[in-house]
């Protein structure tokens, strides 16, 4: 198999795999929809995930090491609460919080 | 309504297109292939962490089968959130396979947030172009990155964090309108204990995992109840 053909196989894996992911759902519970687990979990599960999301981004953006540990990104993330509990503006909340995360990593606060 | 759709995706703009160019930058910094087959990539795979693993798979030409294998369970946290929007897309027609294909987190977290109308069919439609748009901001970064390549100048270090913004606000506004706490919380909470017990690549599944299975515990048990207080009244 020369270079293009493995590089055209390996994206067309890729996709197939990714898609399986995301189609497998709607293949098997497709039927179900007004079943009440289902609703259930259409009611409660994208809150539970959102906070998952952004809990585990939020850690993952953040520098543990040195005296400030953490600081770097829960300051920016705290910011955000702050701004749109403030004004319940997605966007301001989001520029606010985003500005004060890359001017802490760029001068290395 | 493509102008109130930009407006929702912004964030999504301000994330995937660094994301999307460093993605770009190290495919072709690491790789030999056409710089076009970056974009390629975003247009018929479409998923961040998943492209950037694809590098690293490519670099050492990995065979097809730890390819699938390395792919799907990378993505497997996808597979809980069709479950939650299997009502959603009903009767969605032709769209319904584009908006399955470009359910990513950021996409999936707009489309269970933002507030819903009576009318299904121009819902989905918002969704539709909703799913659009963040893809397109996506094959952008990666073209953008793969053309660019080392000569990136703009120092855009931490853009990213628009990402964890949009899910921060976005946990604001699940809160509001479930009117509990519960979920939020429970959330949360999962997403610590992944993280102390597992290695980052596992810890989404992880917490998603939890969350599913402490949610379906809780509808037994509410379930039960119900059935008993039916009895009761009975």
């Amino acid at each position: 198999m020369g270079e293009t053909g493995y590089l055209a196989a390996f994206i067309a894996v890729a996709a197939i795999a990714t898609f399986a992911t995301r189609v497998i759902p709607f293949l098997f519970f497709e039927r179900h929809t007004e079943h009440p687990l289902v609703r259930h979990l259409g009611r409660y599960l994208p809150a539970a995930v959102m906070a998952l999301l952004a809990t585990v981004f939020l850690q993952h953006s953040a520098d543990w090491s040195g005296t400030w540990a953490g600081f770097d990104a829960l300051l920016p993330g705290a910011l955000v609460v702050a701004v749109h509990l403030w004004r319940r503006n997605a966007l301001l909340s989001i520029a606010a919080g985003t500005l004060s995360y890359m001017a802490i990593q760029q001068t290395g606060l | 309504m493509n102008q109130s759709v930009f407006r929702l995706t912004l964030p999504i703009l301000f994330g995937y297109l660094p994301l999307g160019m460093a993605f770009g930058v190290l495919f072709t910094t690491q790789l030999d292939y056409a710089w076009w087959a970056a974009p390629l990539m975003g247009v018929l795979i479409y998923a961040g962490a998943g492209q950037i693993l694809a590098v690293s798979l490519l670099a050492v030409h990995a065979g097809l089968l730890e390819v699938f294998v390395a792919m799907f369970v990378l993505n497997a946290r996808h597979l809980f959130y069709g479950l939650s929007l299997l009502g959603q897309f009903r009767g969605a027609g032709w769209r319904k396979l584009y908006l399955i294909f470009g359910l990513t987190d950021e996409t999936y977290s707009l489309l269970t947030s933002r507030p819903r109308g009576r009318d299904c069919a121009h819902e989905q439609e918002i969704d539709f172009r909703i799913t659009g748009f963040n893809q397109c901001y996506w094959v952008a970064g990666c073209a953008l990155g793969a053309l660019l390549g080392d000569n990136v100048t703009f120092d855009s270090t931490g853009i990213e964090f628009a990402l964890v913004a949009l899910f921060i606000v976005l946990t604001l506004e699940q809160l509001r309108a479930l009117g509990e706490g519960f979920p939020v919380w429970l959330g949360a909470v999962a997403a610590g204990i992944a993280m102390l017990l597992l290695p980052p690549t596992h810890q989404l599944i992880g917490a998603i995992a939890l969350v599913t299975g402490v949610l379906l515990i809780e509808y037994r048990r509410t379930r039960r109840q119900d059935l008993q207080e039916k009895q009761n009244h009975g």
